[in-house]
C-alpha cells in the first residue's frame, strides 16, 4: 500500500501540471492579441489574373524592410473571388490576434466595415503627409465614411466598358472603329457575329448572376441600369437627396430585358459556363486570347491579364482588342455610361502599431509604388503626378478612352447596406438568365428583397 | 489501477478502512473534479460553448460586418418569425429532406445494406476486394470526392464521354439535375460505412437461427425478411440515425460540386446557412438556420427511435 502512497504523489502532480499548462495554453489562445509591435501584416487579395496587389506588396515588404531593419512587413495573400477574399478579412477582423494591420479594400465596402469598427480613421496621418494633394477629390470621396472621417487611401480607379476582338468583328463583316450608339446596335452586331460566325465564337457576354457577385452587379447589370437615365431621373439605386434605396423603376426591368435578350437570344455563353465563378478570368485568359468570345463588357484593367507581368502574356492583344464605352440605352445624353469603383489601403482598427503601418502605407503609396501599381493594375490613376510619368504614358495597358470614360461615370452608393442590395441585383439577374422569372417579375421580387434589407421606410418608389 | 480488484471488498466499507487513502476524504470535490478539469474544461470551451453561442447568437442581430458586428442587439424571436416565412428556407428544408431521403436512406442504407448481405459467406477475396473498392471511396476527402464527381459528370467528363460513343446527346448533370447529382456523389461516398456497420452486425446473427428457418423450407428473402432484418433492427435504428445526421450536414461535396446552384436548387440547409451567415454576413440568422438544420436532423432521429423501437419499453 505504501507504494502506492508514493507513487500517487507524483501522479497528482503531473495532472495538477497538465492541468494548468492545458488550461494556461487555452487561456492564451483566447486571448488572442499576442502580436509583435514590429510586424505589420497587409491582408490582400490574389486571385485570377490580378496579381498586381501581389507584385506592390513584395516590393514594399522588400524596400520597407531594408530601410527599417527592426520592422517586418507580414503579407497575408488571400487566394479567393472578391466576396470570399471580403469574408475572410472580415473574419481576420473579428478576431484580436488574426486583424490585420492594413487591408487592400474594395471602396465599396469601406462604410460597412467602418460601422463595423473594423477600420482605423487615417485624417491625424493623412492631413500631415506631404503626398496628400496629390490625390484628386474623387479619390478622396470614395474613402469618406459618412462621418466624414477618412478611413483608407484609394489605390486607383477603373472605369467599364465594352473590349471587342477587331479581327473577329472584322471576319462578320461588321465595319470598324465600332462604335455602338445604343443598346439595339449592341444586340444587333452580337446576332450578326452569331450568324456570321458560327459556334466557334461567342458573340457577347455580360457579366450576369450570383457566382459573379459583385462583378455581375457593377460590370453587367449597373452598366445597363445607369444607361436608362433621362436626363436626372432613372437609372438610379438610390436616392441620394431622400436618402432612400429606390424600387419600381421601369430601367430595373429594360435592364433585366437586356440580360434576357443576350441569355436568351443565345447570344453569350451557355448559362451554365457564364454562371461558373471563375467565367472572367477563364474569358480573359483563355478565351479572348484564343480569339473564342468577340465583344465583352468588363472592367479597364482587364489588359492586366495580358501584359508582359501576366500569368500567361498575350503580346497580340495590342492590335487585336478595342475598348469603346458603353452606349446608353438609346443613345440619349451623355451617350456613354460607366462605372468606377477602385481598391483601397486601409488601417485595421486593431492596427498594433499605427504609426509603423502609416509608414508601411505611406511607402505603398507613394509616386513610384503608385505608378507601379497603376501600369501593372491597368488602373486609371488617381494620383497626379502619374499621368505624366513617361513610364505609365507609354506603358501598353495605358487607355486613354478608359481614362475619359471618368466624365461620364457613376460610382455605387456605396452605403452600409449596398452589398446586400448588390446581391438581390444578382439575384434578379440569375432569375431571368435560367428563365425562372420574367425581367418584371425578377424586378419585383428585387424590390421586396430590397424592403426587406434596409428596412419599409427607407425605399421609395421611382419617380415619387 | 492495478490494485482495484484486490482493495475491492476492503472499499466497499469506504471511510472504515484504517490505513487506505486519507487524502481522497480531505480532497472532497477537487479530488475527483481535479483530474476531469482538462477534460471538462475542454468540453465546455469547445463544445458547449459554441452551441450555446449559436443559440445566443440565434437570437440577434449580429452580423460580420456593419454596424451590427460592433453592436449586436437583442432582436428576440426576429429572427425565427423571418425563417418561418422564408420561402428560401423553405425550399432549402425539402432539398435537405429529398437530399436525405434519396442519397442518406434510400441510398446509402438499401445500398450497404445489400452489399452487406451480397458479401456475407462470399469468398473472403471477393469480400477484400469489394471491401476495398467501396471503402476507398469513403477515405477519399469530401473535397477529392466533390471534384471527382465534377470531373465526371460535366459537360465533357466522364459520363458525357460514354454517352457520346452510346450516339447520346451530352448532359451537363451539375446544370441540369444538380440534387441528383451531389445525391449519386454522396451515396458513392458514404455507402461504405452503412455496408461496414451492416457487416458488422450481420455477423453478430447466429447461424443456428438462419439454418433452422431453412430447415423449415425458408426461401433465401424469406431468410432475410424474417430473420435477418428483424434481429439487425437495432444496428438498422443506429446506422440510420448516423447516417441521418452526417448526411444533413453535407456541405464540402455539394459545395464544391454546385455550391448550391444553379439558381437554388441545390441549396441544402448547410448551404443556405453558409450563404446567409458568411457570403451575406448575416451572423444572427444564418445560426438560426444552423438551429433549425439541428431540428430537423433531431426529428428525423426521433422518427427513426420511434419507428424501429422494439415491443419491450427500452
Amino acid at each position: 500500500m505504501k507504494r502506492f502512497a508514493i507513487r500517487r504523489r507524483p501522479r497528482r502532480a503531473i495532472i495538477a501540471a497538465t492541468t494548468a499548462a492545458t488550461l494556461a495554453a487555452a487561456l492564451a489562445g483566447c486571448s488572442g492579441d499576442s502580436q509583435d509591435p514590429n510586424t505589420v501584416t497587409i491582408a490582400y487579395q490574389k486571385f485570377g489574373s490580378f496579381v498586381a496587389a501581389d507584385t506592390l506588396f513584395k516590393k514594399v515588404k522588400k524596400d520597407f524592410e531594408a530601410a527599417n531593419p527592426d520592422a517586418t512587413v507580414e503579407l497575408r495573400a488571400i487566394e479567393a473571388p472578391a466576396e470570399d477574399y471580403q469574408t475572410q478579412v472580415n473574419l481576420m477582423n473579428q478576431s484580436g490576434s488574426e486583424a490585420p494591420d492594413l487591408i487592400y479594400e474594395d471602396s465599396f465596402t469601406i462604410n460597412q466595415d467602418a460601422d463595423a469598427g473594423y477600420l482605423r480613421p487615417l485624417d491625424e496621418y493623412w492631413d500631415k503627409w506631404e503626398d496628400a494633394e496629390r490625390f484628386n477629390e474623387q479619390a478622396d470621396a470614395a474613402v469618406t465614411g459618412l462621418d466624414g472621417k477618412r478611413y483608407g487611401a484609394l489605390l486607383g480607379t477603373d472605369t467599364r466598358g465594352l473590349w471587342y476582338n477587331k479581327k473577329l468583328l472584322e471576319k462578320a463583316g461588321v465595319k470598324t472603329p465600332w462604335e455602338p450608339k445604343d443598346w439595339d446596335e449592341i444586340l444587333e452586331t452580337a446576332r450578326t457575329l452569331k450568324s456570321k460566325l458560327g459556334k466557334d465564337v461567342i458573340p457577347l457576354h455580360v457579366p450576369s448572376g450570383q457566382p459573379q457577385g459583385e462583378e455581375a452587379s457593377m460590370q453587367g447589370f449597373q452598366m445597363l441600369h445607369t444607361g436608362t437615365a433621362e436626363g436626372d431621373s432613372g437609372g438610379l439605386l438610390f436616392d441620394e437627396k431622400a436618402k432612400k434605396w429606390i424600387v419600381g423603376d421601369p430601367g430595373f426591368v429594360d435592364s433585366l430585358e437586356f440580360v434576357k435578350s443576350v441569355y436568351g437570344g443565345d447570344l453569350s455563353l451557355d448559362e451554365q459556363d457564364a454562371l461558373n465563378a471563375n467565367v472572367s478570368t477563364i474569358n480573359n485568359e483563355q478565351r479572348i486570347p484564343d480569339g473564342e468570345l468577340a465583344i465583352s463588357m468588363n472592367g479597364s484593367w482587364v489588359p492586366q491579364a495580358w501584359i508582359d507581368s501576366a500569368n500567361k502574356p498575350w503580346p497580340e492583344w495590342q492590335d487585336t482588342m478595342e475598348f469603346v464605352p458603353m452606349p446608353t440605352k438609346d443613345g440619349q445624353d451623355p451617350g456613354a455610361t460607366s462605372l468606377s469603383g477602385g481598391w483601397t489601403l486601409a488601417m485595421g482598427a486593431k492596427a498594433t502599431d499605427p504609426d509603423l503601418s502609416w509608414k508601411v502605407m505611406a511607402e505603398a503609396m507613394n509616386q513610384e509604388n503608385a505608378t507601379k501599381f497603376a501600369i501593372e493594375g491597368a488602373q486609371v490613376p488617381v494620383r497626379d503626378d502619374i499621368a505624366d510619368d513617361p513610364k505609365f504614358s507609354k506603358a501598353p495597358a495605358v487607355n486613354d478612352v478608359a481614362n475619359e470614360l471618368i466624365d461620364v461615370t457613376h460610382f455605387r452608393p456605396a452605403y452600409s447596406e449596398y452589398p446586400k442590395v448588390s446581391i438581390a441585383i444578382t439575384k434578379a439577374m440569375e432569375a431571368v438568365m435560367l428563365g425562372e422569372a420574367s425581367p418584371a417579375e425578377a424586378a419585383k421580387t428585387y424590390d421586396e428583397e430590397v424592403a426587406k434589407i434596409v428596412g419599409d421606410d427607407k425605399v421609395v418608389k421611382a419617380g415619387g | 489501477m492495478a490494485s482495484t480488484t484486490v482493495a475491492a471488498p476492503e472499499g466497499r466499507k469506504g471511510g472504515t478502512r484504517p490505513s487506505g487513502r486519507p487524502s481522497a476524504r480531505r480532497g472532497g470535490v477537487a479530488s475527483w473534479l481535479l483530474p476531469l478539469a482538462p477534460a471538462l474544461f475542454l468540453m465546455l470551451v469547445f463544445f458547449a460553448g459554441p452551441i450555446i453561442w449559436t443559440v445566443w447568437v440565434s437570437f440577434t442581430n449580429a452580423a460580420l460586418t456593419g454596424v451590427n458586428a460592433a453592436q449586436p442587439e437583442f432582436v428576440g424571436l426576429a429572427n425565427f418569425t423571418e425563417l418561418f416565412a422564408d420561402p428560401k428556407f423553405r425550399e432549402a428544408t425539402l432539398l435537405t429532406v429529398v437530399f436525405l431521403l434519396g442519397s442518406g436512406v434510400v441510398g446509402q442504407t438499401v445500398l450497404g445494406l445489400g452489399l452487406a448481405l451480397l458479401l456475407q459467406n462470399r469468398h473472403p477475396a471477393a469480400r477484400m476486394v469489394v471491401s476495398t473498392v467501396v471503402v476507398g471511396a469513403w477515405v477519399v476527402p469530401e473535397v477529392v470526392a466533390g471534384l471527382l464527381w465534377v470531373v465526371f459528370l460535366e459537360r465533357e467528363g466522364g459520363l458525357n464521354g460514354v454517352f457520346e460513343f452510346l450516339g447520346a446527346a451530352p448532359v451537363n448533370w451539375l446544370y441540369t439535375a444538380p440534387l441528383f447529382a451531389v445525391i449519386l456523389a454522396n451515396v458513392w461516398k458514404g455507402t461504405a460505412f452503412s455496408m461496414m456497420t451492416y457487416s458488422a452486425g450481420l455477423s453478430e446473427i447466429p447461424s443456428y437461427l438462419k439454418e433452422a428457418a431453412r430447415v423449415d423450407g425458408a426461401s433465401t428473402l424469406q431468410v432475410v425478411w424474417h430473420i435477418v432484418l428483424p434481429l439487425l433492427r437495432r444496428t438498422i435504428a443506429t446506422t440510420l440515425m448516423l447516417v441521418t445526421l452526417q448526411t444533413v450536414q453535407v456541405f464540402t461535396l455539394i459545395y464544391v460540386m454546385t455550391a448550391g446552384g444553379p439558381g437554388e436548387r441545390s441549396t441544402t440547409l448547410p448551404l443556405l446557412m453558409y450563404k446567409e451567415a458568411l457570403q451575406f454576413g448575416d451572423l444572427g440568422y444564418g445560426t438560426t438556420v444552423a438551429l433549425a438544420l439541428l431540428i430537423v436532423a433531431g426529428l428525423f432521429s426521433a422518427a427513426y427511435v420511434k419507428m424501429l423501437r422494439p415491443e419491450e419499453v427500452r
